[in-house]
């Protein structure tokens, strides 16, 4: 990485309410000329063939904030990024509705696609929330547990 | 006086999200608090009961179970992450 290039200094979030994915993107690109790319991803919450009624995700309030912060550290010391945007909600979210965000910003596109995406995976295995899924028919909510496929996507960033 | 923590399903084992405890001299690494745990009564007993499948994070870091709890001031125990 250039040595003339300041890291840039992520943006991170842990909230209830909703984003708006279009000002957060927008806030990486506003009155600079030196962006060449903007890359987002955006999660939702699916409703499982229609089988949920609602997710609760519970968080550590502090720590999630804190590990956040560090995934996203890392990406833009491993990345020459301009800027990093990375939103979590917590709380109830309904069927359809916003989970996460994150939005990464270089000057050429290789950056920003690989740091977004070294982002989620270190952030479905690292940071603390927990999903408890509201089932139809179901008398009590059940947590979702952990995939091998996300422990298995984080490890491929060893190198 | 250390703070412990618990998340998820561990927090509802349990039946407390947190907690101020006095741990005995010889606890001094996460495994060995969970042993503890595990000797406390049953109800932790149950919580701590698969402790190789849990997680925790001293003073806000994630750790080992062989992480020294020398010094630290919150620690806290929850089960595999599934945020994002």
């Amino acid at each position: 990485m250039s040595a003339a290039l300041k890291r840039a200094t992520p943006h991170v979030q842990v909230q209830l309410e909703d984003f708006d994915p279009q000002k957060l993107a927008a806030s990486l690109s506003h009155e600079r000329r030196d962006v060449g790319a903007v890359v987002t991803f955006t999660g939702y919450c699916r409703d499982e063939n229609g089988r949920l009624t609602a997710l609760e995700l519970e968080h550590y309030p502090g720590m999630a904030e804190a590990e956040l912060r560090r995934i996203a550290d890392e990406a833009c010391n491993h990345w020459p990024l301009t800027g990093l945007v990375l939103v979590h909600r917590s709380g109830k979210i309904l069927p359809g509705e916003q989970i996460v965000f994150v939005a990464a910003a270089s000057s050429h596109r290789r950056a920003a696609f690989e740091a977004s995406d070294f982002v989620m995976d270190f952030l479905k295995t690292r940071a603390p929330f927990w999903k408890k899924e509201h089932l139809l028919g179901e008398e009590s909510a059940s947590w979702v547990a952990e995939k091998e496929a996300d422990l298995i996507d984080m490890k491929r960033w060893r190198r | 006086m250390v703070k412990i923590r618990y998340f998820a399903w561990v927090r509802e084992k349990m039946g407390v999200d947190e907690e101020n405890v006095a741990l005995p001299d010889h606890v001094k690494t996460i495994e060995q608090l969970m042993i503890w745990q595990r000797e406390r009564g049953e109800t932790a007993a149950a919580a701590f009961e698969n402790s190789d499948l849990l997680k925790a994070a001293i003073d806000q870091i994630h750790c080992e179970h062989d992480a020294p709890l020398e010094g630290a001031r919150e620690i806290a125990f929850f089960p595999p992450m599934t945020g994002g």
